[in-house]
């Protein structure tokens, strides 16, 4: 599953209360791992269950280290495993200022021999909490609440961090707020994390790999991109079916005032100046922005067209299909998911292997890989 | 009057029984509202029945009871043995002893509801930020259940001050020994010694109105701002 081989294999089965849980996956040790499913599905207590906070029969190996065995009764205590967890409440302390939470679990970590990887400047840095430090918790807004938060989790110097909804307790606004911060977080650490949550924009932006559940049981876990357009799921099926793209900014064109996004060859057009040149930054492609042409259409206003060969077509209802798309008129390109109507498809008559144009109406950014502007700004002060 | 050691003795006796069965009942009733607020025991209900059964008990039943068992013929006799003593019975320890078993429901409840108010999340943070159980009752429970303990410290001192039934039963009216400010009062209305129990009565009035009115400004000033 993971090429660079360190993973997290985690298993668990058994009984909390009236819920069953009987889970199996593997996540790799880098990058962001969403664990996805609808509220009651088990992922709050996959992730206590990994940080020690639950205890249900099953075993856990994190990048080697065996955390938990049932068959031979051995169980790592919570406080000696080094994962941080960032729950859906920031629940500071309240006995403790900011600084005083941030350094809690720091000062304990480095006690114990973890290394000083993390340090107080650049989690302060990077989630621009510089002014909140001497203040009571309780004088901080919602959205600072969860970033000092997060920040004491980062202290604890984790090998895995485990975030639990952090978003879900919060408003729109706040979390819109709070979003550049984990996206930072992601470009600059290169902690593993496992994100729970229930929301899919926020794993379409946030995640590389997913575990998707339901009623307590895997329904198919591998990398975000293989996932999302996987027509035997429900994601794809549902309405908000979209594909999301890793793409390297190309230039910018300033006649025009658009970016080059490349990914496999191809090109996108997205408006507006983004980012540095040969910066990676993630697109989100609706799959009902996507049409599709059997030859090259002459004109048009739609600026992305793309050569995609069609690898499968699967019928949804009377009247629409899923087409899982490859990008370039040829194998082994990246996915696309396009949905039309059947009766397109039996106009155009276009089937698997056939070399066609798909149309893009619409390109959304979703992750912006850079710190920022509050924290940029204080690191160019600094 | 004022001066005289009849009245400063009592005064001097009560004041020194307060503060070490206070001290005693935070040491040894911490452990009992920690284990009834977090122990997923069914039974422990009949624990907190049996601490907090002062509460409901005669002082005077409770007293015959600890006569009895400070007595020769009871625990208190054999270990008093080791004393030197027939018992233990009539001594300022007896007096000890009874106060922290009748003023133990003054401490351990504060303490228990103010370990049961945070519930299992700061513990749990604590836990994930490499805190051991140990460390994490001294770092996060205590500070979070401050205002828990001193309401019960200033319960169980207070209530402990005001005694008299429990007294009366084991530890008699022994100037300088057992015979506590209650005890003391209880003794000038007997003889008709006016005065005396006026002085006396009125500073107990004053001291009760301060540890009230102290409790409502301290618990006023530590409310803590919402989690």
């Amino acid at each position: 599953m993971s090429s660079s081989g360190a993973t997290i294999s985690a298993r668990y089965a058994g009984t909390l209360g009236r819920f069953r849980l009987d889970v199996a996956f593997e996540a790799p040790m880098r990058g962001i791992t969403a664990l996805f499913g609808p509220s009651g599905c088990g992922k709050t207590t996959i992730l206590r269950c990994v940080a020690g906070l639950n205890r249900l029969p099953g075993r856990l190996v994190v990048d080697g280290d065996l955390w938990q065995d049932h068959a031979t009764g051995r169980f790592r205590e919570p406080y000696r495993r080094p994962v941080g967890y960032v729950f859906q409440e920031a629940s500071l302390f309240p006995h403790l200022s900011a600084r005083g939470n941030l350094l809690y679990g720091r000062r304990r970590a480095l006690k114990t021999g973890a290394a000083d990887e993390i340090r107080l400047d650049d989690v302060v840095d990077l989630l621009g909490i510089a002014a909140l430090l001497d203040r009571a918790t309780g004088a901080l807004s919602g959205g600072e609440r969860q970033r000092v938060a997060l920040g004491r989790a980062l202290l604890a110097q984790p090998r895995l961090l485990l975030m639990d909804e952090p978003l879900a307790a919060l408003d729109r606004m706040t979390k819109e707020e709070i979003l550049p911060y984990f996206e930072a977080l992601h470009a600059s650490l290169s902690i593993p994390v496992f994100y729970v949550s229930h929301d899919i924009s926020e794993v379409e932006r946030l995640a590389d790999h997913l575990v998707l559940l339901d009623a307590g049981r895997v329904v198919a876990a591998g990398p975000l991109h293989e996932l999302l357009s996987d027509t035997r799921l429900p994601i794809a099926r549902s309405r908000e079916a979209s594909t999301v793209l890793e793409t390297r900014v190309g230039g910018f064109d300033p006649d025009d005032g658009l970016t080059a996004l490349d990914v496999d060859g191809e090109t996108l057009l997205v408006p507006g100046r983004i980012g540095e040149k040969g910066g990676i930054r993630r697109v989100r492609i609706a799959a009902t922005d996507v049409s599709l042409a059997v030859d090259r259409p002459p004109q048009t206003t739609i600026v992305n067209i793309v050569p995609v060969r069609v690898k499968a077509i699967e019928p949804l209802d009377q009247a629409q299909i899923n087409v899982v798309l490859t990008i370039g008129h040829r194998d082994g390109g990246r996915k696309l998911l396009a949905r039309v109507t059947r009766r397109a498809q039996r106009v155009l008559g276009f089937g698997p292997g056939q070399d066609v144009y798909a149309q893009i109406k619409a390109v959304s950014l979703v992750a912006a890989s850079e710190r920022p502007a509050a924290s940029r700004r204080r690191a160019e002060l600094g | 009057m004022l001066g005289s050691e009849e009245l400063w003795s009592p005064i001097r006796l009560t004041l020194a029984l307060a503060s070490i069965t206070t001290v005693l009942l935070l040491i040894v009733g911490t452990p009992i509202a920690w284990w009834l607020a977090r122990s997923p025991a069914r039974w422990k209900e009949a624990v907190a029945a049996v601490v907090a059964l002062p509460l409901v008990l005669p002082p005077t039943v409770l007293g015959f009871y600890l006569l009895i068992a400070l007595g020769p013929n009871g625990p208190g006799g054999f270990i008093g043995g080791f004393f030197g003593l027939r018992s233990l019975a009539f001594t300022f320890e007896a007096l000890i002893i009874g106060s922290v078993i009748y003023s133990m429901p003054f401490v351990v409840q504060p303490i228990r509801n103010a370990f049961e108010a945070f519930g299992d999340r700061p513990l749990e943070v604590a836990a994930t930020l490499r805190a051991s159980p140990w460390d994490a009752f001294w770092t996060v429970a205590v500070p979070l259940a401050r205002p828990g303990f001193m309401t019960g410290a200033v319960l169980g001192f207070a209530h402990t001050v005001g005694e008299f039934g429990v007294v009366l039963m084991i530890g008699g009216n022994i100037p300088g020994q057992t015979k506590v400010l209650s005890i003391a009062i209880y003794d000038y209305v007997e003889s008709l010694q006016w005065a005396q129990a006026h002085v006396l009565a009125a500073g107990m009035l004053v001291f009760s109105f301060v540890v009230i009115l102290s409790m409502m400004v301290l618990g006023k000033r530590i409310a803590r701002p919402g989690p």
